[in-house]
């Protein structure tokens, strides 16, 4: 699996980040059929979510209706300089994480 | 009663020969030139697609294709096979050592005569200098491989050589992409030389250009090569498939390259 993750390299304190996160995931629906009739079990991302300097800022439930490689932005306010770090945990029971430094200054 | 001047049977065959010449030689000119769609209005793949999915595109974060890229990134430099050669180990700096190779692709290899694409010249590599099992078509790693060498070529120049050796296979691909087949009747040009830009239920056909792949087609939610988008095809037209590897897509491919001539690559390309 493969993510990415985008946050600015640096920011100031207070300053209002965008952050932004692309997972490679097929987010399976459990609603199709492979080439031989078989259904294909359901595997999504189920829930994700981002924990900068250690405390939880977004949390998500995904599921069937959310595409393949989901993406999402949202924002926060920069306090201290910290890892912003998600992480994610699909059907199957995989889970993934990613990390990035941010830099407040 | 019409008056003859002497010698006016030689000026008329003289005439007739040279005229003759003219026209055999415009015919040369023309075989190797004759475009259906003149270069000065070729349209990329992209100018058929709505607004946010041009934007998706040219956002090379948010660009899904950018996440096989990326693997593909890792695997030029993982090693494989016995000897624990990566692809770094002779290619060195993809940024600098694969800019604009894409761009000439498919193109005949010098050494065996074959007509490779990216993808076979991978596979090449992996069997015989990595000494490993290559790849097999449409996993991950082919195309996130694909796609990274690939995106090194980014808004380089199609520019693929027809001639010499690669003639055969240009012409076979062109007679291919002119003959009509499947249930529907319907070759290539159908489509996308004589009616592209009109709308096809609810999608506007495009010229059927290659420039974009392997891209990332939202109805495939996945990056695809260009072998399973002209798939798509031959299955839109109710033909037999051909399995990946055949020979049939890579003739093909090398008649859409030179076709798209002078258009700029845009892999990872999105499409619909």
């Amino acid at each position: 699996m493969t993510a990415r993750i985008q946050i600015p390299a640096q920011a100031k304190p207070g300053e209002v980040i965008e952050i932004r996160v692309l997972i490679q995931h097929p987010m399976e629906t459990g609603y199709r059929y492979d080439d031989a009739g078989k259904p294909i079990p359901r595997n999504t991302i189920r829930t994700l979510n981002c924990r900068y300097d250690g405390i939880e800022i977004f949390s998500a439930e995904l599921g069937p209706g959310i595409g393949a490689n989901p993406y999402l932005q949202f924002t926060t306010v920069a306090r201290a300089s910290g890892d912003v770090e998600f992480s994610w945990v699909d059907d199957e029971g995989v889970a993934g994480s990613e990390r990035q430094r941010l830099v407040v200054a | 009663m019409e008056r003859r001047v002497p010698g006016s049977e030689q000026m008329n065959w003289l005439r007739a020969a040279l005229l003759a010449a003219l026209i055999s030689s415009c015919a040369v000119i023309s075989s190797a030139e004759d475009r259906a769609i003149p270069l000065n209005q070729l349209r990329s793949g992209s100018e058929f697609l709505s607004p946010e999915l041009r934007a998706l595109q040219a956002d090379a974060f948010a660009n899904p294709g950018m996440l096989w890229v990326e693997r593909g990134a890792k695997l030029w430099s993982t090693p494989a096979g016995s000897a624990g050669q990566s692809c770094a180990s002779c290619h060195q700096d993809a940024a600098k050592t694969m800019r604009g190779v894409a761009a000439s692709y498919p193109r005949v290899d010098a050494k065996s005569g074959f007509l490779l694409n990216v993808e076979a010249r991978i596979n090449q590599c992996r069997s015989e200098r990595q000494a490993v099992a290559p790849f097999r078509y449409e996993s991950d790693d082919l195309l996130s491989l694909t796609a990274y060498v690939n995106s090194f070529s980014k808004d380089y120049k199609i520019n693929v050589v027809i001639d010499g050796n690669a003639e055969t296979y240009f012409e076979a691909g062109r007679t291919l992409y002119y003959r009509r087949s499947g249930q529907m009747n319907l070759s290539c040009a159908q489509c996308h030389e004589e009616n592209w830009g009109k709308n096809l239920y609810a999608e506007r056909i495009s010229q059927g250009h290659p420039n974009a792949y392997p891209a990332y087609r939202m109805e495939w939610q996945s990056m695809g090569s260009l072998e399973r988008r002209l798939r798509a095809c031959l299955s839109g037209v109710r033909a037999e498939m051909l399995p990946y590897g055949a020979q049939e897509y890579r003739n093909l491919a090398l008649f859409l390259a030179w076709r798209a001539q002078g258009l700029p690559m845009e892999s990872p390309g999105i499409r619909r």
